[in-house]
């Protein structure tokens, strides 16, 4: 069964359809990325899989089943402007706050949620900023600070809106390691990524979006210039060692 | 949004009184909830038809909503008799003169938004950090931005009978302000605006208690301001002056570090 399976899946963002005729599916413990130029849709697939958007047609089910019934399997890391960053919140507790499922409404978090919370901190190399206030950390922290809180859900299909963009080098050593671990523990990981350089590098598999697939498939068949190029359109300036750059004329 | 419906209370508190001809408490938080809810709606109504975006909105409503209340307050001069005072206690404020039943009432009131603070914290936190998230977590939005608008609107009402209508949004406004630049904790924000807004109450109550008949909104907001300017200055997580003093040790660390002993000395060991 696979983990992920989408059929004719539509979409709109105000006026503009923005995603038409998505038709793809995920197996189990593949670490895919979802590459497109900008305005492709990749933000917009995430949400309208996650039901954060509405969808004007299609099928989406997760394990087999509609996502409410497998909500808890599921984890999501999303991208870092939607946040209130003037809110009084230390990193400790935005951890705890992937907890909040498991906890329940209304109930109380107990020392064991702060010490898994903590655990989940130092898992990413934050645990010494526990009680730093998440507004003085930088790009790279913070998103370590999401990934730990996305980590401590402990799901089984994580969905990433541009984890590794505006972070130092060091964060995204981090951050693919975390991925890679999660992989090898038979989690599926589906990742919308910004940076082609470094596609053949982190993921088994690519998902060329451009307001339809593209492409889908394992790295080493599927990631091609004529890919990147049908997909881009030649607005991209690809390159990489030994390759050259390939230019297209504006069309 | 604070801001917008405590204005847009007025015309109900207005109309509440041209209609009832009394002062009496419960008749005009009736008026004014529902005056504010209105607005509310009407908000989010505006949002969700239009391009229009939030800010224009809660403007759009509070300059009308209160614009409307000004413009009825002359048929109020003119068609009621001594029952005047009684709604200038609603539009200026005067503490003095609830009475035991209203004591009651607006603690009861209290209370009850207290209890929904309380019960739903981590769940307040939530929806106010990161909604994304929270969606994803099957928090409905929905149902928070209810309650929000709800317990917003009783704290406008509880607040009006001490500062009236028109200083209602300082008050909602300024204590969290001033908290803010002493913790990054909102536990601990919470707790310290409630204080600052207790403290500045009876402040400023007794301050106006100094004169005959003064009204208690204005010296409370005046309290407030005041306590806001010390935390601008010396509060300890953002304030100006710690600010200026962490500068000027950062400077004193680095030109240490560049004219040291070994630096100077240079050339060959």
């Amino acid at each position: 069964m696979n983990v992920l399976e989408v059929e004719k899946l539509s979409a709109a963002y105000r006026k503009n359809i923005v995603l038409e005729d998505i038709s793809f599916s995920i197996s189990q413990g593949a670490l895919t990325c979802i590459v497109g130029p900008n305005g492709a849709g990749k933000s917009t697939l995430i949400k309208v899989l996650l039901a954060l958007h509405p969808k004007l047609s299609g099928k989406v089910s997760f394990f087999g089943s509609d996502l409410k019934s497998v909500k808890e399997r599921i984890g999501y890391v999303p991208q870092r402007g939607s946040v209130d960053w003037d809110f009084p919140t230390d990193a400790l507790d935005v951890v705890m706050m992937g907890l909040y499922g498991q906890i329940g409404w209304i109930k109380w978090p107990n020392k064991s949620h702060k010490e898994k919370a903590l655990e989940a901190l130092d898992k990413v190399g934050m645990a010494s900023y526990a009680s730093r206030q998440i507004s003085e950390l930088s790009g790279g922290q913070q998103q370590r600070v999401f990934l730990a809180r996305a980590l401590i859900q402990n799901a089984d299909l994580y969905f990433m809106d541009e984890p590794l963009a505006g972070v130092d080098a060091a964060t995204e050593r981090a951050i693919m390691t975390i991925l890679r671990e999660l992989k090898n523990k038979g989690k599926t990981v589906l990742v919308v990524h910004h940076d082609l350089q470094t596609v053949e590098d982190y993921f088994d598999q690519v998902l060329f979006l451009n307001k339809t697939v593209v492409a889908h498939g394992d790295v080493t068949s599927t990631f091609t210039s004529k890919n990147i190029q049908k997909t881009y359109g030649g607005s991209v300036r690809w390159l990489k060692e030994g390759v050259g750059i390939v230019h297209s004329p504006i069309q | 949004m604070s801001d917008s419906l405590s204005h847009a209370a007025l015309p109900g508190v207005v109309i509440a009184f041209l209609l009832f001809q009394v002062k009496d408490l419960l008749i005009l938080i009736i008026g004014a909830s529902f005056s504010a809810l209105l607005g509310a709606h009407f908000i989010i109504l505006i949002k969700s038809t239009t391009r229009i975006t939030s800010d224009t909105a809660m403007g759009l409503i509070l300059a009308v909503f209160f614009g409307g209340g000004v413009m009825l307050l002359p048929i109020v001069n003119r068609t009621s008799s001594g029952n005047q005072a009684g709604l200038d206690t609603f539009i200026y404020g005067q503490a003095a003169s609830m009475i035991g039943s209203d004591v009651f009432l607006t603690s009861v009131l209290a209370g009850f938004v207290i209890l929904i603070v309380m019960i739903f914290f981590k769940e307040w936190k939530l929806y106010l950090f990161d909604p994304d998230f929270a969606k994803g977590l099957n928090l409905s939005l929905n149902v928070m931005n209810m309650i929000y608008i709800l317990v917003l609107v009783l704290t406008i009402v509880i607040g009006i009978q001490a500062v009236g209508v028109i200083l209602m949004s300082a008050l909602l406004i300024i204590p969290p302000v001033s908290a803010r630049h002493w913790t990054h904790s909102f536990r601990m924000m919470l707790w310290l605006s409630g204080g600052i807004g207790g403290v500045s109450g009876a402040v400023g109550t007794t301050i106006s208690a100094l004169g005959t008949s003064w009204p208690t909104g204005p010296f409370i907001v005046l309290t407030s301001g005041f306590i806001f300017l010390i935390s601008l200055f010396f509060g300890t997580k953002k304030g100006l002056i710690v600010e200026c003093l962490i500068h000027r040790k950062n400077k004193k660390e680095v030109q240490k570090q560049l004219f040291s002993p070994s630096v100077v000395k240079g050339g060959n060991p």
